[in-house]
């Protein structure tokens, strides 16, 4: 569906097909690419207006680097930009005297809930000792959900269901709070389908009431132009001090969270990933505007890879690797690993450049393959791993039998793995060393 | 995990006369009686009112978005000739109203060639020809909804979309909405993942009166679906049966296999079963929307949307570009927090409420 912004830029550019300074007439086509990417992206009309005129003013008659592309330029221009937009990366304030209070606030269905352990979890395994407030009272079995996730992360929750007022509840947990020494007071409150004038009271009742220290907003990566009426209408009324974008694993570009963060001047703090309990990112501007542009998301790889990996065992790996000494027993090890990232497809997008071609590979077709490989490698006896030169027809035969595939699978396996032995050789005598990539894949 | 016979006991005793309604099973008291009377009485007079109400309640809830920046091309169109203003004015509108850059362009250029081509002076004119193209594209060519045929043993309808667009918040007005008609329904509770999931639409299913069919949580959604199917053939004798699903991520490649799956079990109960697959969408959700129906649809072939959430400012633009580039249809709009806020899709009045300042 969207073809990156990136490709775009360097077609349009491809026909103009020169360098030196960027003119007038260049940069106006390439800003008609990037207001629609934008779009696509769902950033908000009237904040992509303001945005590409700033461009527009830096980039008429920049200079191009030596080093880049027309198209390039203006990519580095648009991306210095979106990060300055996007903004720093922000930490909680929790400095005043414990308890503080978190209070989240959002439309219904954005994810308050589930962020509210989240970050409970996380607060916590940095030596916090939160408490959570079960304060939406309105969704049926909110308070019930609520409950089930402490108890999944084993931290309490201040509930009484469905029946008193929520700002009460709030002012009972806070006295509970103070009672069992917590530092921290996590407030869920009750998301509305319309921004009405009754929920807001009730939020600014709490707020009154609690003074919480940071007020967070948690919004859908995925909403579109309205995004800016939310922040704008919460933030006038209730006071945001940070966002939080959630579902950002789907594959929204998150356009949304540079409309709220320029109509409201707040800094975006978490990102949800995923419905797991540690499913929350600490925001970095960059990553997100990589991610907008369709630059793909190379860092977030590398540090999902580091998240899985043994480090021990990467570091023997690396060893082998060096010594050309990597054997099929390494290679299950590496595959087994590989597979805890996630399915190939969603590694493949992260990787700027080969975003498209990833969409056209059949992960199914990839993860069977995988599997096929497993099967034929866990069929071996150690020592036919560990030195594959011994497998001759015999072993062969046993060792597709025993994985359920064939001896030409099995061959075409073994001279795989021996080619990518030469490789390794080669790069060693080459001196070039294993790089980021040929320790995630083995390659 | 699975606790089969279980569910079934609960099932029933949940909607014997003899247990009083608002209690669950084990006596928990799920609402308070009094907002169970509430319920009741409010239902019982909604069922009276029905046919304007649901007019009212869909002109109610865009009202809001007609204020808001579509009701601008109601506005747009006040002027009293055509200038080069309006068409600009009117692509800007429809792209802050989600329609999505594509198919708001294609509508600026549809209106400007027939209005070049009629002949078009009047601006009024002009506005007539631009919703008359909107309806075209919403009304498209998909064949007539199909989860209430009254000759089918029993219909079964999937319910599917992404994490907090409102499925289990639909199935229950679904439900009631197909009870309000006479018809017999029962609720397959198929998302066993999310915390209290089951309990939520517990509480939806007795606001609606009919029976829910529950496992567990963590039990397998599609054994769920298994015991669902035979239980609205034998015991409940139902006509309509409807599955909430866990909600998920498209891009969540296992948890899309999961719900393949739970489309198999249905259709090798049934024949041709699943007869509606409904993709349920945030009406403030953004472009990432015709993603998610293109996602679905390559999955368990989506064949309605129901639109929710239209109460709020939401433009719901976006249903415009998912009719117009994947030809799926609207079905229903969800327009408030109560059970009976469930509109069947009327595309006139869709574009009528989202573009007449003057209605």
């Amino acid at each position: 569906m969207f073809e990156s912004l990136s490709d775009k830029l360097q077609s349009v550019f491809d026909t103009l097909g020169r360098r030196g300074r960027l003119t007038e007439a260049d940069v106006d086509k390439a800003l008609r690419e990037v207001r629609l990417a934008l779009l696509e992206a769902d950033v908000n009309f009237k904040v992509v207006k303001e945005f590409v005129a700033r461009v527009r003013e830096r980039a008429i008659g920049a200079d191009v680097l030596r080093s880049l592309t027309p198209a390039q330029q203006v990519i580095k221009i648009v991306n210095e930009e979106l990060i300055a937009t996007l903004g720093e990366s922000a930490r909680l304030d929790l400095s005043g005297p414990p308890p503080n209070v978190i209070m989240l606030v959002g439309l219904q269905g954005s994810g308050k809930t589930t962020m509210a352990a989240k970050l409970a979890n996380r607060l916590r395994s940095s030596g916090q000792r939160p408490l959570l407030v079960a304060a939406d009272t309105y969704r049926p079995a909110a308070v019930t959900q609520l409950e089930v996730l402490g108890r999944q992360i084993d931290i309490p929750v201040h509930s009484e269901g469905v029946t008193p007022p929520p700002p009460e509840i709030v002012g009972r947990g806070l006295r509970r709070a103070r009672e069992e020494a917590r530092t921290i007071v996590i407030l869920d409150t009750a998301g509305r389908l319309t921004i009405d004038p009754q929920m807001m009271a009730e939020l600014v009742a709490i707020k009154a009431l609690a003074k919480p220290r940071e007020i967070l907003l948690v919004a859908d990566a995925m909403t579109g132009q309205e995004a800016v009426r939310v922040a704008q209408d919460f933030h006038q009324q209730v006071g945001l001090t940070g966002l939080v974008l959630t579902k950002i694993d789907g594959d929204a570009r998150g356009g949304a969270a540079i409309s709220m963060r320029a109509v409201t001047g707040v800094p975006i703090k978490f990102l949800g990933t995923s419905e797991k309990i540690d499913g929350i990112e600490v925001f970095h501007p960059d990553r997100l505007s990589s991610r907008i542009l369709g630059m793909g998301d190379m860092l977030t790889m590398i540090e999902k890879a580091e998240a899985v990996m043994d480090q021990e065992e990467t570091a023997r790996m690396e060893k082998k690797l060096r010594a050309a000494s990597f054997d099929l027993d390494d290679f299950l090890k590496q595959t087994r690993q590989i597979k805890k990232m996630g399915s190939i497809s969603s590694l493949l997008e992260m990787i700027p450049g080969i975003g498209q071609a990833a969409k056209s590979l059949d992960p199914v077709a990839v993860d069977k393959q995988m599997r096929r490989l497993e099967a034929i490698i866990s069929s071996m006896t150690m020592q036919e791993r560990r030195s594959p030169n011994l497998l001759n027809g015999s072993r062969k035969r046993r060792v597709a039998a025993g994985s359920g595939t064939s001896v030409q699978e099995v061959n075409a396996l073994l001279s795989q793995f021996r080619q990518m032995q030469r490789t390794m050789k080669q790069l060693q005598s080459g001196r070039r060393g294993g790089g980021g990539l040929g320790k995630l894949f083995g390659l | 995990m699975r606790t089969q016979g279980l569910g079934f006991a609960r099932g029933r005793r949940y909607n014997s006369p003899r247990t009083p309604r608002g209690l669950a099973p084990g006596g928990h008291l799920l609402f308070s009686p009094c907002c169970l009377e509430d319920v009741l009485v409010l239902s019982r007079f909604r069922r009276a009112t029905v046919a304007t109400e649901d007019q009212e309640k869909l002109d109610q809830s865009l009202e809001k978005t007609r204020r808001g920046v579509l009701g601008r091309i109601g506005a747009l169109f006040q002027g009293n000739e055509i200038e080069d203003d309006l068409w600009e004015g009117l692509e800007e509108a429809l792209i802050m109203g989600d329609v999505g850059v594509e198919t708001s362009l294609k509508l600026v250029e549809a209106t400007r060639t027939r209005v070049r081509t009629q002949g078009v002076k009047r601006v009024s004119d002009a506005y007539q020809i631009l919703k008359e193209e909107m309806v075209r594209i919403l009304r498209g060519d998909a064949p007539p909804f199909d989860l209430d045929n009254r000759h089918r043993l029993l219909n079964i309808g999937l319910i599917v979309g992404v994490n907090g667009s409102g499925k289990t918040t639909s199935i229950g007005k679904l439900a009631h909405y197909y009870r309000r008609q006479g018809r017999r329904v029962t609720i397959a509770a198929g998302d066993t993942f999310r915390a209290a999931a089951i309990d939520q639409l517990k509480i939806w299913g007795q606001r609606a009166g009919v029976s829910v069919i529950a496992h567990a949580p963590g039990a397998d959604p599609g054994a769920v679906v298994y015991d669902a199917i035979r239980a609205s053939q034998e015991s409940r004798d139902a006509d309509i049966l409807l599955i909430d699903t866990a909600g998920r991520l498209h891009t969540n490649f296992n948890l899309m296999k999961e719900m393949e799956k739970i489309r198999n079990v249905a259709q090798r109960q049934v024949h041709k079963a699943p007869h509606e697959v409904l993709l349920v969408l945030d009406a403030t959700t953004g472009q990432n929307a015709i993603t998610q129906a293109q996602k679905f649809g390559a999955s368990v072939s989506v064949s309605g949307v129901i639109l929710t959430k239209l109460d709020s400012t939401a433009k719901g633009g976006v249903v415009l570009a998912i009719a117009d580039q994947l030809g799926v249809p609207v079905r229903f709009v969800g327009t408030g927090e109560k059970i009976t806020d469930l509109a069947e899709f009327d595309p006139w009045v869709f574009v009528d409420a989202l573009l007449d300042a003057n209605a």
